[in-house]
């Protein structure tokens, strides 16, 4: 059960992000999610969308260097305590978390996603189901 | 496959022959420039030499030199030894390092040199039977014409594509089963990776062979190009002052360019002294010419640093070999003091698994002259994870700085953002203002 993360390499330089916006955008590809990491001359963009396959051809096409990753997408209460509560389980079972993020979900839904890059994703996965913590696939996230 | 040569009792004369040769042909050029070159029988004057001193290649060093500085003053006749009835053809440098040079060529000039094309062409496995794709620039750039006439008097079938639009020249190769090609290293690397990209593998490609100069390039740029186009990647070297491509080329062993000893006296001298160096030792590259006519060069320096071979060769030629230059003198960039060439660098980013394609920004910055190394992102290399990417720029960091010892910054660039060439790439960029 996994979440597909694209990243893409870019430059940091002015206008750089927008350029991979618009061709998405233009190509219909819908964001759930964003976060980027940056040094002072590149920067990695990580997103969650609903379409990998459809998002990945468009930014081929378009000659950005990217990857797709298996990621964690854990389904966290909409409440105080609710992130603390699955870092616990994580702590608990010794994974170790690379880098995370979150994105909000329906407020209807009463919960909250947070996007998570661990060393072992399946063992991860486990601890976190065992405590009833609900975890989101690929699916999931193109219906949201 | 058994050798091939295309002038087989010049290019495995024995030593002794190749000397005698050499005594008769420079005597009496010595003699042609000092009746008809007027700017060099100055300088000969001036060091107190006449055609008398000069019995033999081993009086050699008692004659003066010339340099760019010196084609830049005489420039555009002052150099000639021919008058201009009886010339029929202009060659001129790229201008990139200063005022262009115009060289002269009679009817005969163009033969000789053509001919040391074809001996390349040769060399290369070249036959009557091969196809022979020419993406150097035509036009005053020496290298279209040099090699389109090697081609022509070997009988290959000559596409004269010149340089640039590379999908007609992949059309051209793929279209008309090219086996042989000739451009600069870079465009070669890139008309690779731009076939590799279409999906095209080595064993789709038609070609066999390329001859590659006009750059310095490294070795492991030798083994990409081959790679990538499933072909066997052969230098050449020359320069316009001396006629072009052709000066002297690669056989079978690829190791080393035999010089054309017939036309061309090479030796190596210590760049700051002027003194010769023993065979063998590393220096500054100078070339005499003994049978052009019409721009007869005498101990012309070339500024390119290499050294000179006369190991047994297994090709059978017995012409010296000159080990592919560093980088002319001119490439050479001074750093924080410190001597480097563009093509160290290269080596490093082909060891580091990085592309051919890179950028050298030199700039000074509070009085320290900074060093930026900027390569493009690829796929293989890329991670989404920040600090593996840090790393692996690191440790190309640490790379360069053991191989040039100084450190250099190394900068990722999105893919395709450094400019491709269809002609010399441009490596460097300096900004310092000094």
């Amino acid at each position: 059960m996994s979440v597909k993360q694209i990243s893409v390499f870019l430059e940091n330089k002015a206008g750089t992000l927008q350029g991979m916006t618009a061709a998405l955008a233009e190509n219909n590809v819908d964001m759930r999610a964003l976060s980027l990491a940056e040094t002072n001359d590149f920067g990695i963009v990580r997103l969650i969308v609903d379409d990998v396959y459809a998002a990945s051809t468009v930014l081929k096409e378009a000659g950005y260097i990217h990857n797709v990753t298996p990621v964690l997408g854990v389904c966290i209460p909409d409440e105080p305590g609710g992130l603390h509560k699955v870092l616990q389980i994580m702590g608990e079972a010794n994974i170790n978390i690379e880098y995370m993020y979150a994105f909000l979900g329906a407020a209807s839904t009463g919960h909250a996603y947070m996007i998570f890059r661990v060393q072992d994703r399946k063992a991860a996965a486990a601890a976190l189901r065992t405590k009833g913590i609900r975890l989101v696939d690929q699916d999931d996230i193109a219906q949201l | 496959m058994a050798e091939r040569y295309y002038q087989p009792e010049i290019e495995c004369a024995p030593r002794e022959k190749m000397i005698a040769l050499q005594n008769e042909r420079l005597v009496k050029q010595v003699k042609h420039v000092w009746d008809n070159v007027p700017y060099y029988r100055k300088k000969m004057e001036e060091k107190g030499v006449t055609p008398d001193d000069i019995k033999s290649i081993d009086d050699l060093h008692k004659l003066p030199f010339l340099s760019k500085a010196d084609l830049r003053e005489a420039y555009p006749y002052g150099l000639m030894g021919k008058p201009l009835k009886d010339c029929v053809r202009i060659q001129s440098t790229s201008g990139t390092t200063g005022k262009r040079v115009v060289a002269f060529y009679t009817q005969h000039d163009i033969d000789l040199w053509e001919d040391c094309c074809a001996r390349a062409i040769v060399a290369a496995g070249g036959t009557d039977e091969d196809v022979c794709q020419v993406s150097y620039g035509y036009g005053l750039f020496t290298g279209g014409p040099g090699l389109n006439g090697g081609s022509h008097k070997v009988g290959c079938l000559t596409i004269p594509t010149s340089s640039g639009n590379t999908e007609r020249q992949i059309m051209f190769i793929q279209d008309l089963q090219a086996t042989i090609l000739c451009c600069t290293p870079s465009y070669a690397a890139y008309l690779g990776e731009t076939m590799k990209e279409m999906g095209l593998t080595p064993d789709q490609i038609p070609l066999k062979a390329g001859i590659f100069g006009a750059e310095a390039w490294s070795e492991e740029m030798r083994q990409e190009i081959q790679n990538v186009l499933g072909i066997k990647a052969y230098d050449i070297y020359g320069l316009t002052e001396l006629s072009g491509p052709g000066v002297s080329f690669e056989c079978s062993a690829q190791s080393g360019m035999h010089i054309n000893e017939d036309h061309f006296i090479a030796e190596i001298i210590d760049p700051d002294t002027g003194e010769v160096l023993p065979e063998g030792e590393q220096g500054e590259l100078v070339f005499t010419s003994i049978t052009k006519e019409a721009f007869p060069l005498l101990r012309y320096r070339t500024r390119d640093i290499c050294r000179l071979s006369r190991e047994k060769c297994p090709c059978g030629r017995t012409h010296v070999k000159m080990m592919k230059p560093k980088g002319r003198s001119d490439d050479m960039l001074i750093i924080r003091g410190v001597n480097v060439f563009p093509s160290q660098i290269e080596t490093v980013l082909l060891n580091y698994g990085y592309p051919a394609n890179y950028q050298i920004i030199v700039d000074r910055v509070n009085h320290t002259d900074t060093l930026d190394v900027q390569v493009e992102m690829t796929t293989e290399m890329f991670n989404d994870q920040l600090g593996e990417i840090s790393k692996r720029q690191k440790e190309l960091a640490d790379g360069l700085r053991s191989m040039l010892g100084i450190s250099a910054k190394v900068s990722l660039v999105a893919p395709k953002s450094i400019v491709r060439s269809e002609g010399k790439a441009v490596r460097v960029i300096d900004k310092r203002k000094i």
